[in-house]
């Protein structure tokens, strides 16, 4: 027994300097938390906080005037779904709309800008930029002088045969676009282009060209380099375009107030009002989470199969 | 009809282009127009009052200069919360780092009116006068993600080895940091800080349900388009978008010439 004992003893020499090397290293472990403290502080007290007294506030009844009171009225959430469920699926349907539209337009213009621009990257960036800098309220009045009755636009449209379609579509009325869903989804549709272009245009961008070279020597067809090797590529960019545009698009009100009429309200309208002008807090609180939970259940489904964990 | 096909992707392109400047190019035209009513939607006559007199208009520069100080407020809470989490969570492994993580993305996956509705119910709930401070507080806390998603991905994908070499160097922790950490981080960090001042100077919902009766620009315009919009407001809209071209493109301009300066 002695003897291990004596054989151990000077690797346990600098014994006295050990106790500082640790209080060294636990404060070292300690680091990330000091770090995180603030910011993590902030979001619990005025994110997840808030959340909670949302959740309780939506079991309450009563009124204003006689005070609420926590009741555990579940029945609140089925009567706020069954009132207002048009306006739910109306909401996801031009979101959902809008959302593709974003694709279908943004799509070009990030592979512009990322492949064919050249010199002029720089410019054609900022411009998509530049709006983030500029009222997206003042732009969005702007549409209502744009698609203005008998406006040049309405015209053209309407010559074109343009609303003959969408009327048969139920998307306008005869020769107006102001105050119908098109103008809706027109209006949302350029409100969250840049949040659609910025991400495709990132992951665009970090696709090495080299790839197009390859997929050309080996007898692939423009159509076809881009079907299997540019469009895959860009996936992330797709992912979490779709996200930015698909998530706020869903609970805004500003588009369907400004350019819709009572016939094109959105949930977020009504939520809207709910809290702001009727002061029912319940229903009101009953009605966000529904859409938060509407939007998470989809979000995570639409991760899941678009199979992209490394989105943020 | 060859070229037409050739050319398809920048047609496409363009045309999204015009239709993202348009609404820029009506509010400029219009920010010269002498309206007839209380609204500023038809063309009447060519007139340079409102730019002579852009502040003309009770309480439109007093809101500006409130979302200015709000927006430069935000920027500064968010950007030094968001990069101290953004450095946590790339630098050092430890526990809770995936519901950190999960935290810091939830604000970014809700519908904005989600999180505006959920605040003012706590403000209600504990009977906070809403104002001033409900606006700023509710503004750091949403641009805080989007500082952490900025810094995050430039500190990810700067080489470690920098920072061996400096310590190899005999540069203590403090010195390494704010002379080789920080200035490589600092592209992701100016991001953020951007992004926050434009989220927060442009902020509508949020700030509408946590304003009570303090009165920002968004919410003025908004205000003004149910009772009125002056021209002035295409003068302020017009000056931000030509203001917001040249600094983005100054900041393009230092950054290319460092990129000349230093080549890698």
């Amino acid at each position: 027994m002695t003897g291990p004992a004596v054989e151990t003893a000077p690797p346990q020499a600098p014994a006295p300097a050990e106790p500082p090397v640790h209080k060294a290293s636990l404060r070292k472990r300690l680091i990330p938390y000091w770090l995180l403290l603030p910011g993590i502080l902030w979001l619990l007290v005025f994110f997840v906080l808030p959340m909670v007294y949302q959740a309780s506030t939506s079991v309450q009844t009563g009124s204003l005037e006689e005070g609420f009171e926590v009741t555990w009225h579940f029945r609140t959430y089925w009567d706020a779904f069954t009132e207002y469920y048009p306006q739910f699926l109306r909401s996801l349907l031009y979101a959902g709309t809008a959302t593709v539209l974003c694709l279908l337009l943004g799509y070009p213009l990030a592979y512009l800008i990322a492949f064919k621009a050249g010199r002029w990257r720089g410019l054609l960036l900022v411009l998509v930029i530049a709006p983030f800098f500029t009222s997206f309220l003042i732009r969005t009045l702007a549409w209502k002088t744009i698609l203005a009755d008998g406006g040049p636009v309405v015209a053209v449209l309407n010559n074109l045969g343009f609303l003959d379609v969408t009327s048969w579509l139920g998307l306008t009325q005869g020769d107006r676009v102001l105050a119908t869903p098109l103008a809706v989804v027109c209006g949302l549709t350029y409100n969250f282009l840049p949040f659609m272009i910025l991400p495709l245009y990132s992951s665009l961008e970090r696709i090495d060209t080299r790839l197009h070279e390859a997929a050309g020597d080996l007898y692939a067809r423009p159509a076809t380099v881009f079907r299997k090797v540019t469009f895959p590529l860009s996936m992330p960019g797709v992912v979490s375009g779709t996200l930015l545009t698909f998530i706020p698009a869903s609970g805004d009100y500003v588009n369907a107030e400004l350019l819709g009429s009572t016939d094109t309200r959105m949930i977020g309208n009504v939520i809207q009002s709910q809290y702001l002008r009727i002061l029912d807090y319940p229903t009101a609180a009953a009605l966000s989470f529904i859409l938060m939970a509407i939007v998470l259940i989809m979000v995570t489904i639409y991760i899941r199969r678009a199979g992209t964990e490394d989105l943020v | 009809m060859r070229w037409l096909r050739r050319n398809l992707v920048v047609i496409a392109g363009l045309g999204t282009l015009a239709y993202m400047i348009l609404p820029n190019v009506v509010v400029t035209v219009f920010s010269f127009n002498n309206p007839a009513g209380r609204f500023n939607y038809a063309w009447q006559e060519f007139s340079l009052d409102a730019w002579k007199d852009p502040c003309g208009v009770a309480d439109l520069c007093g809101s500006l200069a409130l979302s200015l100080q709000i927006a430069l407020w935000a920027t500064i809470g968010a950007t030094a919360l968001g990069t101290a989490i953004a450095f946590a969570l790339v630098r050092y492994r430890f526990r809770a780092r995936g519901a950190v993580n999960s935290l810091i993305f939830l604000p970014m996956a809700m519908p904005e009116i989600v999180m505006a509705a959920s605040l003012l119910a706590l403000f209600l709930n504990m009977g906070i006068q809403l104002g001033f401070w409900t606006i700023l507080i509710a503004h750091v806390m949403f641009c805080l993600s989007f500082v952490v998603a900025a810094v995050k991905a430039r500190v990810l994908s700067m080489d470690p080895r920098l920072e061996e070499a400096a310590r190899d160097l005999y540069a203590g922790p403090v010195q390494t940091f704010v002379r080789v950490t920080l200035p490589i981080a600092a592209p992701g960090i100016a991001a953020g800080a951007l992004l926050s001042f434009a989220l927060s100077f442009d902020d509508f919902i949020i700030t509408n349900f946590n304003s009570g009766n303090t009165v920002t620009f968004p919410m003025f315009v908004w205000g003004s388009a149910q009772r009125g919009t002056p021209v002035q407001i295409n003068v302020i809209g017009t000056a931000m978008f030509v203001i917001a071209v040249l600094v983005v493109l100054a900041g393009q301009m230092v950054g290319n010439r460092r990129k000349k300066a230093q080549p890698k």
